[in-house]
C-alpha cells in the first residue's frame, strides 16, 4: 500500500506525453515519448521508423544510377548533396577522372542546396519558438533558389541532377546570372533575419545556455554538421577530406565553443554566409568542357568495399558500398547525419522545460526521412 | 463643451421617455434591456468577425502575403464564411471527458468577455451601464475567463490541454496583478473609478500625456500585462502551437471552438478599449494646447470614431508584437511579471501618488 502511494505521489511519478507522430514541432513523423515532471522534461525517448522505406535493402536490387534517385528521398533538403555522395563513390570505385566543369558545378549546386536547407531550417526554427513570421521570410528567399534549381535541373526539391560520371545535363544559360543575382539579394536580406530573430531579447533568452552539448559528447556521439561544430568539433568534411572543388576554394570552417542552442543557430547563419563566399569564388570561373564523361550503359563496380563521405547541410553523410562485381551492389549502408544527431537529444534536453525541448529539437535540425531511410 | 453636438444622452433619454409614455415602468425596463442586449450582441459579433479579418490582414502584411482576398471584395466575407463553416461542422464527442464541464467551459469564457463589454463607454452617453466602480468591474469580470480556460483544460481529458490550462492559470493570476496595479496608477490621477468620469477628466489632455512619465510607464506595463492576460503572442503559452498543439482548446471543435476563438479576439478588444479609455482619452478628440483651429476641427470628428481609432491602434500594437516576437517560456513569463513588472508597478504607483499629492500633474 505504502509503495503504491509512493509510486503515485513520489518523485518518480511521470507525466508521459507523446509528442508525435503527428505534432507540429517534430517536422514529420517522429514520435518523442516525453516524461515530464510538471513542465520539466525528465526523459525523452525518440521512437522512429514511421517513414522507414527500407532504402538500404532496396538499393541491393537496383542499379547504381537508380540508387542516386533514391537518395534524393533520404534527406530531401540536401537532395543534391546526397546524389553527389553516391556519384563520387561510384566514380571513385571506377577510377574515372571527372571533368573540372562537373566538379565546379557540383560544388556550386551543393552550396546552393546548403543555403536553401538552412533557410528552411531558419524558417521552421523561428516557428518552433513561436515567431510565425520567420517561416514566411525563410520560404520567400528559399523560393529563389528553388527557381534556380528548377531552371537547371527541372526539379525543385528532388533535383536528381547527378549521374555517375557527371551531370544529367549542362547548366542553363541563365544559371550564372541568376545565382549571382541571388547572392547579391541574399547578402542584403540576411541582416533582416538577424533583426527579426537573432537580435531579439526573447529569442536570446529562449536559446542561450539551453541544451548545451559538450565537445566530448559531440565527439563520442558523433554529432556532425553545424550542430557538432557549434560545440567546437571540427568535423567539416569539405575541409578535412575535400571532394569536388572544395580544395580550390577558400572558406572558413564555422566553429563555436559553447554548444548551446543559440550557437547551433549562429553556426547555421554563419554557414550560409560561408556558402555564399564559396559560390562567389566559383560562379565566374566555371571551366569549359564536357558536363559528363561517357559511361558504359551498364555500370558494374569492381569487387570491393567503397566509402565516400560528404558534408550535407546536417552533417556528415557516409555512403558505404560493398560490390560483388554485379550491376547491383551487394550491400549499401548510409551513415545519415540526422539519425546520429537524434541520439543526443535525450542527453541534452534533460531537465529543461518542454518548450526548450522543442527549441533543442529544432536546433538539431532533423529531417525525418533521413533518420528512418 | 464642443463635443456635446455628438452627445448620445439626449438620444437615449428621448427613447426612454418615449417608452415610458407608452407602457408601464416594468415593461419599459424589459424592452430597454432587450434593445441593449441585442445591440451589444450584434456589436460583439460584428467586432469579433472584423477583428479576425483584421488580424489575418495585419499578419499577412507582416509576412509578405496577401491574406484573405477571394470571398467578397478584399476578402471581407472570409470570416463570415468561416463562421458558417464552424456552425455547420460536426461537434466531435470526446471519450471520457467530463461532459458537463466540457460543455460549460466555452460559455464561461464567452460570458466573461460579454459582460466586460457592457461597461465600456463608446461615446458620450453611449454605454450599457455606467458603474461608479466601472474599472474594477471590468477587471473583475474579464478575469473570470480563466475559469473557463481551466475547466476546458481539465475536462478535456487530454494531457496537452491540461498543461495549457495550468500555464494559463499561472499566467492570468500573475498578470492580473500588473493589469490592476497599472490601472490604479491612473485611478490615482483621475480620482475616480467610473469610466465615464475618467474619460471626462481627460478633456484637456489624455492621461498618457498628463501623468508625466509614470502614466507612460503604466501604459507600457498595461499593454504587456494585458497581452499576457488575453493569452496572445508572445505570451500565448496556453495554446503554444509548437509545444502543445493547441493547448486548452485542443479537443474542441465546431462552434465551441469558435467561442474560444471569438472570446480571444473580444478579450483583445476589451483590453484595447480599456487602454484607449484610460490612457488615450477614450472618445475624447485629440487636442493640442492652444491651437484652437486644430482643436475645433478635431471636435467635429464624432467621438465614436475617435474611440474606434484609438482602440484599433492599440489592437494593431498587440498584433504587431504577436507576429514579430517569438514566444516566451513559462519560467521567463513568470520572472517577467514577478521580478520586473510588479516592482516597477509598485514604484510607479508611489511616484504617481507623490506627483498627485504635490499637484505636479498638468
Amino acid at each position: 500500500m505504502e509503495e503504491t502511494i509512493k509510486e503515485i505521489t513520489g518523485e518518480d511519478q511521470k507525466y508521459v506525453i507523446n509528442m508525435g507522430p503527428q505534432h507540429p514541432s517534430t517536422h514529420g513523423v517522429l514520435r518523442l515519448v516525453v516524461s515530464l515532471k510538471g513542465e520539466i522534461v525528465r526523459n525523452v525517448e525518440p521512437h522512429i521508423g514511421y517513414v522507414h522505406r527500407g532504402m538500404e535493402k532496396m538499393c541491393e536490387s537496383i542499379t547504381y544510377p537508380q540508387i542516386i534517385h533514391l537518395t534524393d528521398r533520404m534527406d530531401y533538403l540536401s537532395a543534391h548533396i546526397n546524389n553527389e555522395a553516391v556519384c563520387l563513390n561510384v566514380e571513385k570505385a571506377l577510377e574515372i577522372d571527372i571533368p573540372d566543369r562537373v566538379r565546379v558545378i557540383r560544388t556550386i549546386m551543393s552550396e546552393l542546396t546548403r543555403i536553401q536547407s538552412h533557410q528552411l531550417w531558419w524558417a521552421s526554427f523561428g516557428m518552433d519558438l513561436g515567431g510565425l513570421t520567420c517561416f514566411f521570410y525563410g520560404l520567400r528567399d528559399r523560393e529563389k533558389i528553388m527557381d534556380i534549381f528548377e531552371e537547371t535541373c527541372g526539379g525543385r526539391l528532388i533535383v536528381s541532377y547527378n549521374c555517375p560520371g557527371g551531370l544529367m545535363y549542362d547548366i542553363h544559360p541563365n544559371f550564372q546570372k541568376r545565382t549571382k543575382d541571388f547572392i547579391k539579394y541574399f547578402r542584403k536580406i540576411l541582416p533582416e533575419y538577424d533583426q527579426l530573430l537573432t537580435g531579439n531579447v526573447i529569442f536570446k533568452e529562449r536559446t542561450r545556455g539551453i541544451g548545451r552539448l559538450s565537445l566530448e559528447d559531440a565527439i563520442s556521439y558523433g554529432v556532425t554538421g553545424p550542430s557538432g561544430r557549434a560545440s567546437g568539433f571540427s568535423c567539416d568534411v569539405r575541409k578535412h577530406d575535400p571532394y569536388s572543388a572544395y580544395d580550390r576554394v577558400n572558406f572558413r570552417e564555422v566553429l563555436f565553443n559553447d554548444g548551446d542552442t543559440y550557437h547551433r543557430y549562429l553556426a547555421r547563419i554563419e554557414e550560409m554566409k560561408e556558402s555564399m563566399n564559396i559560390i562567389d569564388q566559383l560562379i565566374d570561373n566555371i571551366p569549359e568542357g564536357p558536363f559528363a564523361v561517357k559511361m558504359k550503359p551498364v555500370i558494374k563496380l569492381p569487387e570491393g568495399e567503397y566509402y565516400q563521405r560528404v558534408e550535407t547541410a546536417r552533417g556528415e553523410l557516409g555512403v558505404f558500398i560493398i560490390s560483388d562485381g554485379n550491376k547491383n551492389p551487394y550491400r549499401v549502408k548510409f551513415r545519415s547525419p540526422s539519425f546520429v544527431n537524434l541520439s543526443v537529444l535525450n542527453l541534452i534536453s534533460k531537465d529543461f522545460k518542454i518548450a526548450d525541448l522543442v527549441a533543442i529539437a529544432g536546433s538539431l535540425d532533423f529531417v525525418i526521412p533521413d533518420i528512418d531511410r | 463643451m464642443p463635443f456635446d453636438i455628438y452627445d448620445f444622452t439626449s438620444f437615449t433619454k428621448w427613447i426612454d421617455t418615449g417608452l415610458q409614455n407608452s407602457m408601464s415602468p416594468f415593461w419599459t425596463i424589459v424592452v430597454e434591456m432587450l434593445i441593449i442586449g441585442v445591440l451589444i450582441l450584434t456589436f460583439y459579433a460584428l467586432i469579433g468577425l472584423f477583428l479576425v479579418y483584421a488580424e489575418r490582414k495585419v499578419c499577412a502584411f507582416m509576412q509578405n502575403r496577401l491574406g484573405p482576398n477571394r470571398v467578397g471584395p478584399f476578402g471581407i466575407f472570409q470570416t463570415i464564411a468561416d463562421l458558417v463553416k464552424l456552425l455547420l461542422v460536426e461537434l466531435i464527442p470526446i471519450k471520457n471527458a467530463d461532459k458537463f464541464l466540457f460543455n460549460l467551459a466555452p460559455f464561461i469564457v464567452i460570458i466573461a468577455s460579454f459582460m466586460a463589454i457592457a461597461a465600456i463607454p463608446f461615446a458620450k452617453g453611449l454605454h450599457a451601464i455606467d458603474l461608479n466602480i466601472g474599472l474594477f468591474y471590468v477587471i473583475a469580470v474579464s478575469a473570470m475567463g480563466v475559469i473557463g480556460v481551466l475547466l476546458a483544460g481539465w475536462s478535456s481529458n487530454n494531457k496537452y490541454s491540461l498543461i495549457g490550462a495550468m500555464r494559463s492559470g499561472a499566467q492570468i493570476v500573475s498578470y492580473e496583478l500588473s493589469v490592476g496595479l497599472s490601472l490604479i496608477t491612473v485611478v490615482i490621477l483621475a480620482g475616480s473609478m467610473q469610466l465615464s468620469e475618467i474619460v471626462l477628466a481627460q478633456a484637456d489632455g489624455w492621461f498618457i500625456f498628463k501623468g508625466h512619465i509614470p502614466a507612460f510607464i503604466a501604459f507600457i506595463v498595461f499593454l504587456v500585462a494585458s497581452t499576457a492576460e488575453t493569452n496572445r503572442g508572445p505570451f500565448d503559452l496556453a495554446e503554444a502551437e509548437s509545444e502543445l498543439t493547441a493547448g486548452y482548446h485542443t479537443e474542441y471543435s465546431g462552434i465551441k471552438f469558435a467561442f474560444f476563438f471569438l472570446a480571444e479576439y473580444m478579450n483583445m478588444f476589451i483590453v484595447a478599449s480599456i487602454a484607449a479609455t484610460v490612457f488615450l482619452g477614450g472618445w475624447m478628440p485629440f487636442h493640442v494646447g492652444h491651437w484652437d483651429g486644430f482643436n475645433h476641427i478635431m471636435d467635429f470628428i464624432p467621438p465614436f470614431i475617435w474611440y474606434i481609432v484609438k482602440t484599433f491602434f492599440v489592437i494593431f500594437l498587440m498584433m504587431w508584437f504577436k507576429w514579430t516576437f517569438p514566444r516566451l517560456r513559462i519560467d521567463q513569463l513568470l520572472t517577467l511579471e514577478w521580478k520586473y513588472l510588479l516592482p516597477i508597478n509598485l514604484v510607479n504607483i508611489l511616484i504617481m501618488s507623490f506627483i498627485v499629492l504635490m499637484g505636479w500633474h498638468y
